[in-house]
């Protein structure tokens, strides 16, 4: 496949829920082998988007193709096999080990007559260990921290083996050290293993850190795509984000920074407090 | 399964006139045997109905708090089976119907509609496990008392349905098991075929679809093996309560929150339990006997709420 080829995108996309349209002609591409980053404030359309991506949200009109072909003709099992998506909530039966609850994202790929198989297990192992959760295997899931539960989740998400990997804001309500192992997880599954991923991220930093190709939206419109360097700029971030900040080089990383701009700066300095 | 045959013989041997499990043996086996008239008219029925209730009971319970993601949903608390029974009521005292054959119908269509109701006014996916039971409550109050009045408007059908009305496998002749059993047989096939996809559906609406899973044909398979199930067991036996509700979390103790394990347990447990209550009704209200509807409700109450203080009570 050549660099530009893209596996998943939608063409002229309106998307609602009900009657309230949340985007209207909008067109997006995710490059092939990319860890895809959405940004945007909030109520931007960025998970919207996502969920119709991953056709849990069906486009009033226009189409998002995968391989080429309307999702939504695809069947459901065949889909499941090709892209996976890790929802922002999600629900773990009480009780269920973690071993348990990875071993249900063969679903798509079992049947009444493919039942539980040696392929099944080792699949099962190799995303606990490629997700650090291995050594929890028997544990249930709910006496799990926040971030061991979403890496639990993840390993779910992997179990399914699909090239395309959906992540509707995987780092919220993590705190920040959590946030770094989860988005290290996703790289690591974008550079070793191969896999596309597209993620909503909140914090722009690790989205420009992270990401390969970005997509900015605001208002239910791509204001601009593409990679980190040339969409993290002042201007953006001021258009889009309504912020006007400084835009520096990570020291660590050398991808772009946004240093929010200080109030005092602009306006009179704060009263003391009384 | 050793304790369902256990039960099953006791079943079989215990009443207002017990026999030694020798006799039992012959008069199930020898047609010339005094037992025979005995083992084959009035207890194998009423052993066998035992066994295909309970099953749908237990099954029909354990499917409804996977669906509902709710620890308290049964077929008795969410008004299914009141529902069965003022249908049920409703066709013996306005319409004449008072053979089993007839009023099945009126059980079902009666499961059926209290099923689709309980599930739009507890709000179907957002419904918390409260505002379910809630729904349930008031519904199950408002048909019971419906079928309290007709019948005491209609002393005839009083007196035809009275023991029905508090749960009983007393009056279970062949007619009334061949009658339910094709019913209660889909009901568990779709039931058992939906356990793997209810595993999916158990990790939230989203995580099912993206593991290729249908939410809303599962809902409807679900829906349908429910009202098959505790449309048929009442229309046999009357609303039984705690069945449902009990034996689902008893076994999920046993094989975790894995459909595939828990409705195949749930189907031969939960006839041990009904059972087991039935025998215990016969030995304690000699030389009558108890109904089993009041048996299960005064030992189901108890064990509930042992279960609740002990957090036993996981979601599904």
């Amino acid at each position: 496949m050549h660099p530009g080829s893209s596996r998943l995108g939608g063409t002229a996309l309106t998307l609602a829920y009900d009657r309230r349209v949340i985007a209207e002609d909008l067109t997006v591409a995710v490059p092939d082998r990319s860890f895809t980053v959405i940004i945007g404030p909030n109520a931007c359309g960025k998970s919207t988007l996502l969920r119709a991506l991953s056709r849990m949200l069906r486009p009033s009109t226009g189409a998002v193709l995968l391989d080429g072909r309307d999702i939504h003709e695809v069947p459901a099992r065949k889909v499941a096999r090709t892209l996976g998506l890790l929802p922002q909530t999600s629900v773990a039966p009480d009780g269920i080990s973690v071993a348990e609850l990875v071993a249900r994202g063969r679903y798509p790929h079992q049947g009444l007559l493919r039942q539980w198989s040696r392929e099944d297990e080792r699949v099962v192992e190799e995303s606990m260990a490629a997700t650090g959760v291995a050594d929890l295997a028997d544990r249930p899931v709910d006496e799990l921290s926040g971030g061991q539960r979403q890496r639990v989740w993840i390993a779910m998400a992997l179990a399914q083996q699909t090239p395309l990997l959906l992540l509707d804001e995987p780092t919220t309500y993590l705190d920040i050290a959590h946030q770094i192992e989860i988005l290290d997880l996703c790289a690591r599954l974008h550079e070793e293993q191969g896999r596309t991923l597209v993620a909503v991220l909140h914090d722009l930093n690790h989205a420009a850190r992270y990401a390969t190709h970005l997509i900015a939206m605001r208002d239910g419109r791509v204001v601009a795509s593409g990679e980190p360097a040339s969409v993290v700029t002042a201007d953006l971030v001021a258009d889009v984000f309504g912020l006007p900040c400084r835009v520096i080089d990570d020291p660590e990383t050398g991808t772009p920074l946004v240093i929010p701009a200080a109030r005092r700066r602009s306006a009179a300095p704060a009263p003391e407090p009384a | 399964m050793a304790l369902l045959g256990v039960v099953l013989l006791l079943s079989i041997a215990v009443g207002a006139k017990s026999m030694p499990l020798g006799d039992v043996w012959s008069g199930l086996l020898h047609r010339d045997a005094t037992e025979y008239a005995v083992v084959h008219r009035m207890r194998l029925p009423r052993t066998l109905l035992g066994l295909i209730a309970g099953a749908a009971l237990g099954v029909a319970g354990a499917v409804m708090q996977a669906l509902t993601r709710n620890p308290l949903a049964d077929p008795g608390l969410l008004g299914i089976n009141a529902g069965a029974s003022a249908a049920v009521a409703t066709a013996a005292a306005f319409l004449g119907v008072t053979a089993i054959g007839g009023y099945v119908w009126f059980a079902l269509l009666g499961a059926a509609v209290v099923t689709a109701l309980v599930y739009a006014v507890g709000g179907g996916r957002g419904a918390t496990p409260a505002r379910l039971a809630l729904a349930g409550a008031a519904l199950n109050a408002t048909l019971y008392s419906y079928v309290s009045a007709v019948m005491l408007l209609d002393t005839a059908s009083l007196e035809r349905l009275r023991f029905w009305t508090v749960g009983s496998l007393a009056s279970a002749d062949s007619a009334t098991v061949t009658r339910v059993l094709p019913f209660i047989l889909v009901g568990l096939l779709v039931a058992l075929g939906a356990a793997r996809p209810l595993n999916a559906l158990a990790l939230g609406d989203d995580a099912a679809r993206a593991l290729g899973a249908r939410p809303a044909l599962i809902r409807a398979a679900v829906i349908v093996a429910v009202t098959l199930l505790c449309g048929a067991a009442t229309a046999a036996c009357g609303p039984i309560v705690f069945v449902g509700l009990l034996v689902p979390h008893l076994v999920r103790a046993l094989t975790g929150p894995d459909l595939r394990w828990l409705l195949p347990y749930c189907a031969v447990l939960a006839p041990v339990l009904l059972l087991g209550a039935d025998v215990l009704g016969r030995v304690l209200g000699r030389p009558g006997e108890l109904q089993v509807g009041m048996v299960t409700a005064v030992l189901g109450g108890p064990l509930f709420l042992w279960l609740v203080t002990r957090g036993r009570v996981a979601h599904p």
